[in-house]
């Protein structure tokens, strides 16, 4: 069996975004980076599957962009994937959903796995697209959302989170492709031993100029802050001054503190 | 976008345990913003109809099954056959952003996700985890979109539909077995009247203990978002959000929550939320009526010691 599982590298969510030059991004200088968190789910779930199939399964970790995303791959590699790929992109972050998509299915068609892994979406961009349309060009059937994973005898019962915690409960056979949900495991720690394993792995470079390109399908024309509602007051300033004034505050509210 | 006639959409419905659901009405608002003809498309039942007296392309929930992605995607594409829609319009739900873009990619048309605003060019979405806003701008004629929950006002103009029916002999890549209900919630957190609320900005498993002090002190409940339920925190029945309890305490205190948009959906209606936050930016400030911009654990100890006296002086 072989398994792939793709991760994005994005920045700090508590980061300050600032717009780069032209405007339609972020500007990359002084963020930390790491792994989508919904991807480390995605990689979670490939090991415990490999785990559960004596070790059998081949993981493989796919991530696209500059060379600051092998810092990601190196990460799933101390997790215990086997391989990496880095298709170096370096204008990764200009591509719509569509052309990502084609590049993932490019390479995962080329090589056909019987299940690939990732996020239901990134923490950057959240369009919850990239993995149902590689999905849809690789002509595999995709399951989103996914909270819940078993394997047994060939046959993937999978759990999908609808609204409300109310949960879909669905059956099929590889070749699938899920998106994973937030929950669905508690990704391990690398070890230190598998941090030194991993050292020694291999990670292929494929430039993205040998792929086939494909024009974008949507353009962003703006990044910006969200306009400010701002009804609300802020309070600042030394601790227990901010403190005696929420004291305050509370006892207008709260019929507790009104003693 | 097509120039010259009126704008066509085609919204996509939902339809979920028997019933129709309430965002259906949130389509038919965004369309009416729009200014669009509309005509809807759902998978439901000729007993559940939408009060609505539009043109309805309707299959039969019974025969294709409520969720059953791969012939609900042939169905839409008849339905956008037969009505060429300029837009086709999904509910960014659990349904939507698992159906949309296998139609997008069927038409090989653009999709914009979770729009929560029009702009003068496009769509506005938000990324970075609520933080900022892009403009999107389709580069086909066509295009897929998928509205943000509760952020279009839903409009219920009343009528009957116009039906449709529209079968398909498409085959399926998965059997759906069926629903497993929300865990039993051992906590209503909809009835308590003040919630203190930890997110993921607390730092530590550790510092729970101030959360549930102060509640305590408050005479409220404790409330989580969803990271801090995922990393195991605090227990799943108190995550308050789009996917754990819908909550309007007249009190909410929001404690080292950014306020991704799935927290504020359910939250945002409550009476008062004082929001203890280190980060101005941060979106739970759109909510507040109170920010504070201080370190949440220090300002929840420094609270809990002033608490502590009133209640002993009292």
């Amino acid at each position: 069996m072989k398994i792939l599982v793709c991760v994005k590298q994005v920045p700090d969510m508590d980061s300050r975004f600032r717009p780069n030059a032209a405007g339609v991004w972020f500007d990359e200088a002084d963020l930390d980076w790491r792994i989508n968190e919904y991807d480390e789910y995605a990689v979670e779930q490939a090991l415990q599957l490999k785990e559960q199939l004596w070790e059998a399964p081949e993981v493989t970790i796919l991530s696209i962009g500059p060379d600051r995303v092998l810092e990601v791959i190196r990460k799933a590699l101390a997790m215990g994937c086997d391989r990496g790929v880095h298709i170096l992109d370096p204008e990764i972050s200009m591509k719509d959903p569509w052309q990502v998509a084609g590049i993932i299915a490019t390479y995962a068609g080329e090589e056909g796995f019987d299940l690939v892994f990732t996020g239901m979406q990134s923490q950057d961009r959240g369009s919850a697209q990239v993995g149902v349309l590689a999905a849809e060009m690789l002509g595999i059937p995709c399951v989103t959302t996914l909270v819940g994973f078993s394997f047994d005898d060939g046959v993937i019962t999978a759990r999908r989170e609808l609204e409300g915690g109310t949960r879909g409960v669905v059956r099929l056979s590889p070749p699938v492709f899920f998106t994973c949900q937030s929950g669905l495991n508690f990704p391990r720690y690398p070890t230190l031993p598998n941090i030194l394993k991993s050292k020694k792995k291999e990670i292929r470079t494929i430039q993205v100029e040998d792929l086939p390109a494909s024009a974008p399908l949507s353009v962003t024309t703006g990044f910006y802050p969200p306009a400010k509602k701002g009804s609300g007051i802020v309070l600042e300033g030394e601790l227990n001054g901010l403190a005696d004034r929420l004291m305050e505050i509370l006892r207008g509210k709260c019929a507790a503190v009104r003693l | 976008m097509r120039s010259g006639a009126a704008m066509k959409v085609l919204l996509i419905g939902e339809f979920r345990e028997g019933k129709l659901l309430d965002s259906t009405y949130e389509l038919i608002g965004f369309a009416a913003l729009l200014g669009a003809d509309m005509a809807m498309f759902l998978v439901g039942s000729d007993y559940r109809l939408p009060d609505w007296g539009g043109r309805l392309y309707l299959a039969d929930a019974g025969k294709y099954g409520e969720y059953n992605p791969d012939l609900h995607k042939e169905l839409i594409l008849a339905a956008v056959r037969q009505e060429q829609p300029d837009y086709i319009v999904f509910s960014h739900s659990s349904y939507g952003w698992d159906l949309a873009p296998r139609v997008a990619a069927s038409l090989r048309i653009a999709q914009v996700s979770e729009v929560v605003a029009l702009a003068v060019e496009g769509f506005e979405v938000g990324c970075c985890n609520s933080r900022m806003r892009r403009t999107v701008k389709p580069a086909t004629v066509q295009a897929v979109l998928t509205i943000q929950a509760g952020t279009f006002a839903p409009l219920k103009p009343g009528g009957t539909p116009q039906v449709e029916q529209l079968e398909t002999t498409g085959k399926s890549g998965l059997e759906f077995v069926g629903y497993e209900p929300a865990e039993m919630k051992e906590v209503d957190l909809g009835r308590a009247e003040v919630i203190v609320s930890a997110g993921r900005g607390v730092g530590k498993k550790e510092n729970i203990t101030l959360i549930t002090a102060l509640a305590k002190a408050l005479g409220g409940e404790v409330g989580a978002t969803r990271p801090v339920v995922d990393a195991g925190w605090i227990e799943h029945s108190r995550q308050v959000g789009a996917t754990g309890q819908t909550v309007a305490p007249g009190l909410y205190l929001a404690c080292g929550i950014s306020g991704a948009i799935q927290h504020l959906a359910g939250m945002k209606k409550s009476g008062f939320i004082i929001a203890i936050n280190k980060d101005r930016d941060a979106p739970i400030g759109e909510v507040a009526d109170v920010l504070v911009l201080a370190d949440v654990v220090q300002l929840l100890q420094a609270l809990i010691d002033r608490l502590k006296k009133t209640t002993a002086s009292s």
